[in-house]
C-alpha cells in the first residue's frame, strides 16, 4: 500500500494550505457565500424537523385517534418540504454562482498571467499543459469549492443535528446505535482508503492504455514504417491485461465493500428496531419516536458516506490547485520596474553596450559582448550562419528577453527602465515564425491597432503587397484565415504579418527573415514601398537577399554570438573573409535575379 | 507557422447520440456476452433475490411495529411480544445478510464479465487499427476518432460493469415496491402511487433540459479552450504588439459566457433534486394522512403505515437511476455501433498470398510509370518513372502537393500503386512481405512522432534488440546525445504525450537517432518544413549528413544543404518528374528547379 501512504501524505502535506488559498477566492463572493450558508442552515433545519412532525402524527394523531392532528401534521410536512426544497434550491443556485464565479476569476487570472509571462517562460511551457490547467484543473477546483465544501458543511450540520435529536428522543438508544454508526464510518473510511489508491492506479493504467491507443493512431506511420505492428499489439495487450487485472482486483473490493456499507446502514436500522422495540415494550419509547428515530438515523448515515467520498477528492483538488498556482506564481523575467517611465516618441538612436545573453544561468552565452550603435533613419542588416544569434539580437530590442550583461538603450533610456507598452508600441516586428489568428484578415492586420480605419488597413496592406491577393478573395478583408477559413500560403502569411507590423506605424521596424516565402516580384514591390518608410525610422533586417543587405547602412556579421565584422557592403567585401564567404555561398544566386 | 493547431486535450464526455441500428448492435454485444451465459444467469438470479429481500425488509419492520402496537393495545403480553419481536428481527437480520451477499455476488460477477468483454473488445479494436491501411487514416480525423474510441469503450464499460445490474435491479426494485405496496393495502398503495407519474414526468422534464443546457456548456468551454489555445500559441505576437489588454478583455467575454451557461445548467440541476425531494415528502405526507385515516378506522395497522413510509422514500431512487442509466445505455449502444463499424471496415492492406521475404537489399529503387490517387477524382501521381543506383542520395524537390510525399509513401508501401509498379532490387514490392521490406528501410517522417515512453525506448524503436550502448551510439551519431544528457533523467527521461516536454528540433534529432539505430539499407526522409531554433537546426543538418552517407536515400527535401549534397535531384511538379540532374546542372538549366530555388530556398538554412 505504498501508494495509499503517499496519497495520505499528499493530503497532509500542504494540501490544506493550498485549498485554503482556493477558499480565499471565495472572499470576492462573501455575501453570496453567506447566502449559501444561510439557506443551507435553513434547509437542514427544516429537513430535521420533518421526522419530528411524523412522530407527533403517529403518537398524538394515530395512537390517540385525533384526526385533526393527522391532517394538520401531514399538511405541515408538505409545507415544510416545500420550504426545504425552496431553500435547498436557493442554496444550490447561489453555490453555483459562487463556484463558477471563482472558476471565472481563476481562468481570468491564469490568462492574464500567461499573457504577461516573458518569452523565456513560454520557451519552456507547453500550450497543452497551460490549457489543461486553465480548463480541467480549474474545473476540479471549482467542483471542490462548489460541491465539496458545501457537502462537507451540509454533512457536518446534518450529522450533528440528527445525533443531537437522536439523543433528545432517547439517549439510551442513541448510545446503542452510536457504536454501529462509528463502525459504519470506520468501514467507509477504510474502504475509501483501500479503494482510492486502486482508483488512482486504474486511472493511470487507463491513461496509459488510451495513450497507447492514441499513439497507435497518430503514430501509425512510424509503426508501419518500422514494421512494428506485432510489437505494438503485444505492448497494447500488456497494458490491456494490466488494466483488466487491476479492474478485477478493485472490482472484488468494490463488490464486497459497497454492499457492506449499505449493509451497515441496514444493521443500524435493525439495531434501532430491535433495541427500540424493547424500549417500547418497557414503555420508555413511543412508536412515533421509534419511527422518527429511524429517520434521523438515515439522515446521519448518508452524510457519513459523503464525508468518506470527500476525503478522496480533497487530494485530487489539492493537486489541481497546486498546478494552477504554479502558473499564477511563476515569475516573469521581464517585469516593469515600479514607477517605470514612459518612453517618449523614439528619435531612433539605439545602442547595444557590451550585451551578453544566455537563455539560462550558467549555460553558454548565445550572444557575447555585442556593441553597436544604430542611428535614426538607418537600416541595419544582420547576417550570419544559422545559430549565430541574429534572431536573438532582434528579440532583445522589444525586451522579449532581458540581457544577461550589458545594456540596451534607446534615446538614452535603458529599456529596462521604461514601461513595456511604451516600448513595444513603438516597435513593429515581423517574427520569423508567422502566427496569424483564426479570424478575419482585417482583424489580423489591425491586431496591433484595433481602432485602425479601413483606409489605414488597406494602405498597410498595399505597402506589404498584400492588397491584391486579399482583394482576390470573395470576402476580401473579411476572409477568415486558419482552420475555419482559407489556408494562406507562406508568402501570403508573411505579407499579412508585414502589413500588421506597418499598421502600428512603428518608429523601429524589425523584419526577421520576413520575406523568405514571398516571391521575388512581391518582394521588390514591398522593398520599394518600404524605401520611403525606412528613411524616417530605424529598421532592422535579417534577410538572405543580397539586395536587402547591400542597401543597408550597416551590416553586422555575427559568428557564434559575436560580432565578426561590421560595416557597409563595400568595406566588408574588402575586409571580411567571412562576409565574402557568406556572400558567395548563400547569396550568390540572387545576382542572377 | 503553427499558430492554429496544438494538442487539444480530450476529456471523457458522454455525448448522448442515437444509434442507427440498435437491434443489430445489441445482438452483437450479446454475442460477446454469450460465453458468460451461465454466470450472467446466476447474476440475474442473484439480482432478483436481492430485490426480493430488499423489498421484504420494510414489511418485517412494519410487522415489528405491529407487534409493539399489539402489546401497547394489550392484545399481546410482554413475553409473547418479546418472543415475536426477536423472531421478526432475526428474520430481518437474515434478510439483510442475504441481500448483502446477493448484491455483492451479482456485482462481482458483472465486474468480471464486463472487464473480460471489454478486454476482448479493446484487443480487437487495437489489432484492427494496426492492420488498417493508411487510406483509412486519411479519411478520419485522428483526434475525433481517438476521443470517440476511448469514450466509446469507457461508456460501454460503465454500462456493462454497473449499468446493466443497476438498471435491472432498479426496475425490479420499483416493481417489487409496487407489488409489495399493492399487496399490503390496495387503496393506500393507489393513493401513494399518485406521486409516481409526477416523479417520472419531472425526471423526463428535467433530464431533457439538463442535457440541453450541458450541451451548451460544452460549446462555451470549447470556445474558452479555443481562445486560450490560440492566444497561448500566439502570445509572442500579443506581446510584440502590446495587445494583452485587449486580449484579456476578449477572453473575459468568452469566459463570462461560459460562466453564465454553466450557471444556467446548474440552476436546472439545482431545481431537479429538491423537486424530487418535495414529491417524495408529499408521498410521505399522503401515507401519513390517508394511512392515519385508515388506521383510525381500523382498516390498517400502524405497521403498514411504517412499511409504506419506507417504501415511499425509496420510490425515487430507482426512478432516477433508470432515467440516468437509460441515457447512458443509449450512448453505449451508439458507441458500440461505432466500434463495430471500425471492426468491419474492409480497408486493410494484406500481404499477397505468395509474398516472399526480401533478402538483404542492395538498395536499388525503380518506379515504372506509376499512377496514384488518394481520392479517385484527384490524381496525385501521373506516370512517375525513376531509377536510383544503390548508395545514391536522391532529393525530391517541388512545390507542396506536387507528390513528393506520395512517392515516399509508395516506396514504403504505405499504399499500393494504382497503375505501374514499384520495384526494389528489381522485385515488385507487392510480391514481398511488408515486414521484410520495412525492416530494411528507415523512415524519418516530417512530423516526428514520439511515444510516451523513455527517450531510450523511443530510440530503440528503430531496432528492438539493440542494447543500451547501441542506443547511445546512435544518439551520439545523431547529435542527440548532448541534449539527452541534459534532460532530468538523461536516457530514462519519459517523453510526455506527443513529445511535449521536448522541443520540435529535439524530437527530430530523436527520430534521426531512431533511423540511425535501425541502420537501414534504404533511408526515406521526409524533411520537416517547420523551422526549429537555429542551434538545433544546425545539429539536425549535421546529423542528416551522417545519416544519409553510404546508403540509398530518398529525401523529400526542403533544406538547401540536403539538396545540394544530393547525387540526383528530381523535380516533381503536378504528379510528374519534370527535371533531373544535380544542383549546378539544374540551376544552369534555368527551368522549374531554378524558379523553385529562387522562390523557396533562399530562406532555407
Amino acid at each position: 500500500m505504498k501508494r495509499a501512504d503517499t496519497a495520505v501524505k499528499n493530503i497532509k502535506k500542504g494540501s490544506f494550505k493550498i485549498l485554503f488559498r482556493c477558499i480565499k477566492y471565495l472572499l470576492s463572493y462573501k455575501y453570496t457565500a453567506a447566502g449559501v450558508l444561510l439557506s443551507l442552515l435553513l434547509s437542514s433545519a427544516i429537513n430535521l424537523a420533518i421526522p419530528k412532525v411524523m412522530q407527533i402524527v403517529i403518537d398524538r394523531g394515530i395512537t390517540l385517534r385525533v384526526p385533526r392532528i393527522i391532517i394538520l401534521g401531514s399538511g405541515l410536512i408538505i409545507a415544510f418540504s416545500l420550504m426545504g426544497a425552496l431553500f435547498s434550491f436557493i442554496q444550490g443556485y447561489l453555490a453555483t454562482r459562487v463556484s463558477h464565479g471563482v472558476a471565472f476569476d481563476l481562468r481570468n487570472h491564469i490568462y492574464e498571467k500567461v499573457q504577461h509571462l516573458s518569452f523565456s517562460y513560454h520557451d519552456r511551457a507547453q500550450t497543452g499543459q497551460l490549457l489543461t490547467r486553465a480548463t480541467s484543473d480549474v474545473d476540479l477546483v471549482r467542483e471542490f469549492i462548489g460541491r465539496g465544501v458545501i457537502q462537507l458543511l451540509n454533512a457536518l450540520i446534518m450529522m450533528g443535528g440528527s445525533i443531537i435529536l437522536l439523543y433528545n428522543i432517547n439517549w439510551k438508544l442513541t448510545f446503542m446505535v452510536l457504536p454501529v454508526m462509528a463502525l459504519a464510518f470506520l468501514i467507509f473510511f477504510l474502504f475509501a482508503r483501500i479503494i482510492s489508491p486502486f482508483i488512482k492506479i486504474i486511472q493511470e493504467k487507463l491513461g496509459l492504455l488510451n495513450t497507447r491507443l492514441q499513439e497507435s493512431i497518430t503514430g501509425i506511420r512510424v509503426v508501419k514504417a518500422f514494421a512494428r505492428e506485432v510489437f505494438e499489439e503485444e505492448r497494447f495487450a500488456k497494458s490491456n491485461r494490466d488494466l483488466r487485472d487491476i479492474n478485477l482486483r478493485t472490482g472484488k473490493y468494490i463488490a464486497s465493500g459497497m454492499p457492506l456499507i449499505f449493509a451497515m446502514a441496514n444493521i443500524s436500522t435493525l439495531v434501532v428496531v430491535w433495541a427500540g422495540g424493547y424500549q417500547v415494550l418497557a414503555n420508555y419509547l413511543t412508536i412515533g419516536e421509534l419511527v422518527a428515530f429511524m429517520s434521523y438515523l438515515m439522515m446521519s448515515m448518508f452524510p457519513m458516506m459523503i464525508l468518506g467520498m470527500l476525503l478522496m477528492t480533497i487530494a485530487q483538488a489539492a493537486a489541481c490547485a497546486e498546478r494552477i498556482f504554479e502558473v499564477l506564481d511563476a515569475s516573469s523575467e521581464t517585469v516593469e520596474k515600479p514607477g517605470a517611465a514612459r518612453l517618449p516618441p523614439i528619435q531612433g538612436k539605439l545602442i547595444f553596450e557590451n550585451v551578453t545573453f544566455r537563455y539560462f544561468k550558467g549555460t553558454a552565452p548565445v550572444l557575447s559582448r555585442i556593441s553597436f550603435t544604430a542611428l535614426p533613419g538607418q537600416t541595419i542588416a544582420l547576417l550570419g550562419a544559422t545559430g549565430s544569434g541574429k534572431s536573438t539580437v532582434i528579440n532583445l530590442i522589444p525586451r522579449f528577453y532581458d540581457v544577461s550583461e550589458g545594456r540596451i538603450t534607446i534615446d538614452g533610456y535603458d529599456i529596462r527602465d521604461i514601461t513595456l507598452e511604451s516600448l513595444r508600441r513603438q516597435i513593429g516586428i515581423v517574427l520569423q515564425e508567422v502566427i496569424l489568428f483564426g479570424t478575419t484578415i482585417r482583424e489580423n492586420i489591425a491586431y496591433g491597432k484595433p481602432e485602425a480605419t479601413d483606409s489605414e488597413i488597406t494602405a498597410a496592406a498595399r505597402t506589404a503587397a498584400a492588397h491584391p491577393f486579399i482583394e482576390s478573395f470573395p470576402q476580401g478583408y473579411n476572409t477568415v484565415v486558419g482552420e475555419r477559413g482559407v489556408t494562406l500560403s507562406g508568402g501570403q502569411k508573411q505579407r499579412i504579418a508585414i502589413a500588421r507590423a506597418l499598421l502600428v506605424d512603428p518608429r523601429i521596424l524589425i523584419l526577421d527573415d520576413s520575406m523568405s516565402s514571398v516571391d521575388f516580384k512581391a518582394e521588390s514591390k514591398i522593398r520599394q514601398a518600404l524605401e520611403d518608410l525606412r528613411r524616417e525610422r530605424l529598421c532592422f533586417v535579417i534577410a538572405q537577399r543580397i539586395s536587402t543587405v547591400r542597401n543597408a547602412d550597416q551590416i553586422i556579421v555575427l559568428d557564434n554570438g559575436k560580432i565578426a565584422a561590421m560595416g557597409n557592403h563595400e568595406s566588408l567585401m574588402a575586409e571580411s573573409p567571412l562576409y565574402a564567404d557568406i556572400y558567395y555561398s548563400q547569396l550568390k544566386p540572387e545576382t542572377a535575379g | 507557422m503553427s499558430g492554429f493547431a496544438m494538442g487539444r486535450h480530450h476529456q471523457i464526455k458522454i455525448e448522448p447520440t442515437r444509434a442507427k441500428n440498435p437491434v443489430y448492435t445489441l445482438k452483437r454485444i450479446a454475442g460477446y456476452l454469450k460465453p458468460f451465459g451461465s454466470r450472467l444467469l446466476l447474476a440475474g438470479l442473484l439480482a432478483i433475490a436481492q430485490t426480493l429481500l430488499a423489498v421484504s425488509a420494510p414489511i418485517l419492520i412494519g410487522r415489528a411495529v405491529d407487534i409493539l402496537w399489539a402489546f401497547l393495545n394489550g392484545s399481546l403480553i410482554l413475553s409473547q411480544a418479546g418472543y415475536s419481536l426477536n423472531r421478526t428481527m432475526l428474520l430481518l437480520f437474515i434478510v439483510y445478510a442475504g441481500s448483502w451477499a446477493a448484491s455483492a455476488g451479482s456485482f462481482y460477477i458483472m465486474v468480471i464479465v464486463g472487464q473480460k468483454v471489454l478486454f476482448t473488445l479493446r484487443s480487437q479494436v487495437f489489432g484492427k487499427i494496426e492492420s488498417l491501411s493508411l487510406r483509412f487514416f486519411d479519411k478520419q480525423e485522428t483526434g475525433d476518432m481517438m476521443s470517440r474510441m476511448t469514450n466509446d469503450t469507457e461508456v460501454i464499460n460503465r454500462v456493462l460493469s454497473r449499468g446493466i445490474t443497476r438498471f435491472a435491479s432498479s426496475i425490479l426494485t420499483l416493481a417489487g415496491i409496487l407489488i409489495a405496496m399493492l399487496t399490503l393495502n390496495l387503496s393506500l398503495a393507489l393513493v401513494s402511487f399518485s406521486i409516481l407519474p409526477l416523479m417520472i414526468i419531472s425526471t423526463l422534464f428535467f433530464s431533457k433540459r439538463v442535457r440541453r443546457a450541458y450541451r451548451r456548456t460544452r460549446k462555451t468551454i470549447g470556445q474558452v479552450s479555443a481562445e486560450l489555445e490560440e492566444n497561448i500559441s500566439g502570445v509572442r505576437v500579443a506581446q510584440a504588439f502590446s495587445r494583452q489588454r485587449e486580449n484579456i478583455a476578449g477572453f473575459r467575454e468568452v469566459n463570462k459566457a461560459n460562466r453564465e451557461a454553466n450557471i444556467d445548467a446548474e440552476t436546472i440541476t439545482a431545481a431537479f433534486s429538491p423537486t424530487l425531494d418535495v414529491l417524495s415528502v408529499i408521498g410521505t405526507a399522503l401515507v401519513l394522512g390517508y394511512g392515519g385515516y385508515l388506521a383510525l378506522h381500523g382498516l390498517i395497522t400502524v405497521g403498514i403505515i411504517v412499511a409504506f413510509l419506507q417504501y415511499v422514500r425509496r420510490f425515487f431512487q430507482p426512478v432516477r437511476a433508470i432515467s440516468h442509466i437509460w441515457s447512458n445505455m443509449q450512448s453505449a449502444i451508439a458507441g458500440a455501433e461505432r466500434i463495430f463499424e471500425l471492426l468491419e471496415d474492409p480497408l486493410f492492406l494484406a500481404d499477397a498470398d505468395n509474398a516472399k521475404d526480401l533478402s538483404r537489399l542492395e538498395g536499388k529503387i525503380e518506379f515504372k510509370n506509376v499512377f496514384f490517387s488518394y481520392d479517385r477524382d484527384v490524381p496525385v501521381l501521373k506516370g512517375v518513372s525513376l531509377i536510383t543506383e544503390p548508395g545514391q542520395t536522391i532529393a525530391l524537390v517541388g512545390p507542396t502537393g506536387a507528390g513528393k510525399t506520395t512517392i515516399i509513401n509508395l516506396i514504403a508501401r504505405f499504399y499500393d500503386a494504382e497503375k505501374g509498379s514499384v520495384l526494389i532490387d528489381g522485385r515488385d514490392v507487392r510480391n514481398v512481405t511488408r515486414r521484410s521490406l520495412r525492416s530494411q528501410m528507415g523512415i524519418v517522417l516530417q512530423d516526428t512522432f514520439l511515444f510516451s515512453d523513455t527517450v531510450m525506448e523511443n530510440i530503440r524503436y528503430g531496432r528492438l534488440d539493440a542494447d543500451d550502448e547501441a542506443v547511445k551510439d546512435a544518439a551520439s551519431l545523431a547529435n542527440a546525445h548532448a541534449f539527452i544528457m541534459k534532460l532530468p533523467e538523461a536516457y530514462h527521461t519519459k517523453v510526455m504525450e506527443g513529445g511535449s516536454n521536448l522541443s520540435r528540433g529535439q524530437g527530430q534529432l530523436l527520430s534521426i537517432a531512431r533511423a540511425v539505430l535501425a541502420d537501414p539499407r534504404i533511408l526515406i526522409l521526409d524533411e520537416a518544413t517547420s523551422s526549429v531554433d537555429t542551434q538545433t537546426e544546425k545539429l539536425i543538418q549535421q546529423a542528416l549528413v551522417k545519416l544519409l552517407k553510404g546508403r540509398t536515400s530518398i529525401v523529400a527535401a526542403h533544406r538547401l544543404s540536403t539538396i545540394r549534397r544530393a547525387d540526383v535531384i528530381l523535380v516533381v511538379k503536378e504528379g510528374m518528374i519534370v527535371e533531373r540532374g544535380n544542383h549546378e546542372e539544374l540551376l544552369n538549366k534555368q527551368g522549374t528547379y531554378y524558379s523553385i530555388y529562387k522562390s523557396q530556398f533562399r530562406a532555407a538554412k
